[in-house]
């Protein structure tokens, strides 16, 4: 980890949170405004017709379900960290790593059952209707992998002793972060059952 | 996006001076990628004011082209070279002229140059913080930025020129590289440019916030910041919430151009071939751009709000009038902005009732404005008025802003603007609203920040020249422009001498070229005296302007860290100038209301 001095004396600042907890919302809601913006072209856009309609990929099911399964582990990672149990957290952050590439796998998966079923991103027989399916997973998926890189990062942290009780904002962190992907991708998951 | 690489030393350092740091910063630590506030707010002053000069020298030649359409400009042929033949513009050229000055100046300017700067610069040194929540952060933001505008610069050296579709960059014509030469390559690294530039401005945006939320001083509580502060915070919430829908614009139209996606391309017949695109639609296009468009104005505009706030109070030497008020009026604006994009879409087949509904709201815009025009006009009132440089363009600036703010007006009718749309008198208003009064904004902060920027003071005459010049200037470019428009003469013609209609307009046409050319031959007076202020200029004192902010408190040339000592507790609001019963005409925030007894009104007694 690069030590940045950035000159914060003071944890317990104006807001009582801690500025990079703070600087973390902030992200999540500027990524929130990013899908807001997605989901409500696709909506404006469906609205004027000429929309293909398909059946979404059934895999998208079992992806949901694995995804909210690595934010159960990952809640399990940071409980463990507050208690100390340091073995668990680490169980715990491996597992959601790897629910984590699951999911991703499974979203792979969906893209190759999608191409089976002749909807295509691009080219002469795609519909913005099988084009908007993949840009919302395609961007979730890019910042799921920014999330795994952050679970990453703090599993290497916890293999260094340096995840517990006494030092939990980078877990925090990333269990927030996390749980934002999870329901970011809930949403998504939702929103595309009801205007499907 | 996620941020993993920063933590902090949680260690918790009460203040004594271990803030001056005795290791020897060298140098590309301390100029180049320094994490200093200070440091990055004058790297983005700097990188304004090159895009500035670039920008305005487009607009140089592009106005060239329309004060002498019949002329031959061989003269400008060493520079232009491919883009110029037998002295005539290429048409396409002409295009590409008007598409970069546009983005040169709203974004790279504007934006990064004006908040970027003042917003680092003054942010931690206002609040009373020693820098922002994420130093790292902040430098990455700059490098992000500076990586956009070597991409933006290189585009204009292309072969097909940089981006020719309008700074607004509406598809059809920008997804298509074989509409015109400016959607071809120019367009790619103008997208990709403009999503680097998003998410700088992103991770400035949340750095912004933080600080300000978190990191304020002692006793600094939100109703006791300086205006300035106000209007960078919620400038930073506009960019945050609106940037990222730019973003997905872009996104989609970059899959468009380069992926084959329809989103906003359908059924098009284009060079005598039939495109297999169906089901886009570009009106979509319209809708995510202005819902970062229209709340980007005011990104433009409402830094410049701030600055001139502080300047016009200092130099009255009076309380600002309605403090409250005017943070009321910029939340209102804030708020506003967000739901008014449409009103730049009124011509596109839109419901006429949803067009009335977007008008409405647009009105209402002009109630927050004129609550500031207001207060700062009953600063001024009976004010003892010192007419420094930054307080001539800070005056400038609500002269220029009422001038345009009335024509917004008149704009926002969505009858009228089936004659206005696309007209000069768009141009006129935008021009004069946000663009000249935004400048005048910027240039009333370097003015009067310079003396803690470099310690050192601009030379007052050769402000002053500078001031006249460019006010005369941008009055008798932008003024004649409304009568043209209101005749109907359309934005980004190349040529009209064609059309009978818009023959008789020729001379005043080259009357705004000769005083666009005087306006812009001023600024090389402002160059010079900022870049010899900055190595000959007088030395400044501490507080030269008698100012009550914080940032005075500090030395002459703060240090990282910007306090040597403790950082001072603030016990008072930053607008106690002239007040009845004080030895001097201000008096700082940092002063407690003990050490001051003569002057204490009635409610302050408790406090002392």
């Amino acid at each position: 980890m690069i030590m940045v001095d950035n000159r914060i004396e003071n944890t317990d600042t104006a807001s009582g949170v801690h500025p990079l907890k703070f600087s973390l919302w902030l992200i999540i809601i500027s990524i929130i405004m990013m899908f807001a913006a997605f989901t409500s072209a696709y909506i404006v856009r469906r609205e004027e017709g000429n929309w293909l309609e398909f059946e979404l990929p059934t895999i998208l099911l079992i992806n949901t379900a694995i995804i909210i399964l690595s934010s159960v582990s990952m809640q399990w990672a940071y409980n463990s960290a507050k208690k100390d149990n340091l073995k668990s957290v680490k169980i715990g952050l491996i597992a959601t790593f790897l629910l984590g590439v699951a999911f991703l796998f499974g979203q792979w998966n969906g893209w190759a059952q999608l191409v089976q079923d002749n909807i295509y991103f691009g080219g002469s027989s795609s519909n913005p209707s099988g084009s908007f399916l993949y840009v919302l997973t395609g961007v979730h998926g890019f910042h799921l992998i920014t999330g795994l890189v952050f679970v990453l990062l703090t599993l290497i942290g916890s293999l260094k002793y340096k995840v517990h009780s006494k030092n939990l904002l980078r877990i925090q962190l990333c269990t927030i972060y996390w749980h934002f992907l999870g329901g970011l991708w809930l949403y998504l998951y939702i929103f595309l059952r009801i205007n499907h | 996006m996620s941020s993993t690489d920063i933590s902090i030393h949680k260690d918790v350092h009460h203040a004594h001076d271990e803030h001056d740091h005795h290791h020897d910063q060298n140098f590309i630590e301390k100029y180049i990628f320094s994490q200093d506030h200070k440091v990055i707010a004058k790297q983005f002053l700097f990188g304004g004011i090159f895009w500035a000069f670039i920008g305005g020298f487009l607009s140089i030649i592009f106005r060239l082209q329309l004060g002498w359409p019949e002329a031959t400009f061989t003269f400008l042929e060493p520079i232009l070279g491919g883009w110029i033949e037998n002295g005539k513009l290429d048409p396409e050229f002409y295009l590409a002229l008007v598409t970069m000055h546009g983005t040169i100046m709203v974004f790279f300017v504007l934006t990064a140059g004006l908040s970027g700067t003042f917003a680092n610069f003054l942010i931690p040194l206002q609040i009373g913080a020693r820098d922002m929540a994420s130093g790292f952060m902040n430098m990455l933001s700059f490098w992000i930025f500076f990586l956009a505008s070597v991409i933006m610069f290189w585009s204009l050296f292309l072969e097909t020129g940089p981006a020719g579709g309008g700074w607004t960059v509406y598809p059809p014509l920008s997804a298509l590289p074989q509409a015109i030469k400016g959607s071809a390559s120019g367009m790619t690294m103008w997208l990709i440019s403009m999503a680097l530039f998003i998410v700088s401005q992103l991770l400035a945006g949340v750095n912004y916030i933080t600080t300000i939320i978190n990191l304020r001083t002692k006793g600094m509580s939100m109703t006791k910041l300086p205006l300035t502060v106000w209007a960078l915070f919620f400038t930073a919430i506009l960019g945050l919430l609106s940037f990222p829908v730019l973003f997905s614009a872009a996104l989609l139209l970059i899959f468009d151009r380069s992926f084959g996606t329809s989103f906003y391309l359908s059924d098009i017949y284009i060079a005598g071939e039939a495109l297999t695109n169906t089901g886009g639609s570009p009106i979509l296009f319209q809708h995510l751009f202005w819902f970062l468009g229209h709340p980007e104005v005011y990104i433009v505009i409402l830094p410049a709000f701030g600055l001139v706030s502080e300047v016009i109070a200092t130099n009255s030497r009076k309380p600002i009038f309605g403090y409250r008020a005017m943070i009321g009026s910029m939340i209102g604006i804030a708020v506003l902005s967000f739901v008014v994009w449409a009103h730049h879409m009124f011509v596109t087949g839109m419901n006429p009732f949803l067009g009335s509904v977007f008008m409405f709201l647009t009105l209402i815009i002009a109630v927050p404005s004129a609550v500031k025009v207001f207060n700062w006009i009953a600063t001024l009132w009976r004010g003892n008025i010192r007419f420094s440089t930054g307080m001539l363009f800070a005056i400038g600036f609500v002269s220029l802003f009422i001038s345009g703010g009335l024509t917004g007006i008149i704009l926002g009718n969505s009858a009228l603007d089936i004659q206005l749309h696309d007209t000069y008198f768009v141009v006129a208003h935008f021009h004069l609203v946000m663009g000249a009064a935004a400048f005048f904004g910027m240039f009333c902060g370097v003015y009067h920040w310079f003396p803690k920027m470099f310690g050192r003071m601009m030379d007052e005459k050769l402000g002053a020249v500078h001031f006249w010049a460019t006010f005369i200037a941008v009055y008798l470019v932008f003024m004649p422009m409304h009568y043209i428009g209101i005749a109907g003469f359309p934005r980004r013609y190349y040529n009209w001498t064609g059309f009978e209609t818009f023959n008789i307009f020729t001379d005043l046409n080259t009357f705004i070229s000769l005083a666009a050319i005087i306006g812009f031959t001023a600024q090389f007076i402002f160059l010079f005296n900022f870049l010899y202020s900055i190595f000959k200029g007088r030395r400044a004192t501490e507080n030269p302007w008698h100012s009550n902010t914080l940032e005075w408190t500090t030395p002459v040339l703060p240090g990282h860290g910007n306090w040597p000592g403790e950082i001072p507790t603030v016990y008072r609001w930053p607008y106690d100038y002239s007040k009845p019963g004080a030895p001097e005409d201000f008096i700082p925030q940092h002063v407690p209301f003990s050490a001051t007894q003569s002057s204490n009104l009635p409610n302050e007694k408790d406090l002392e």
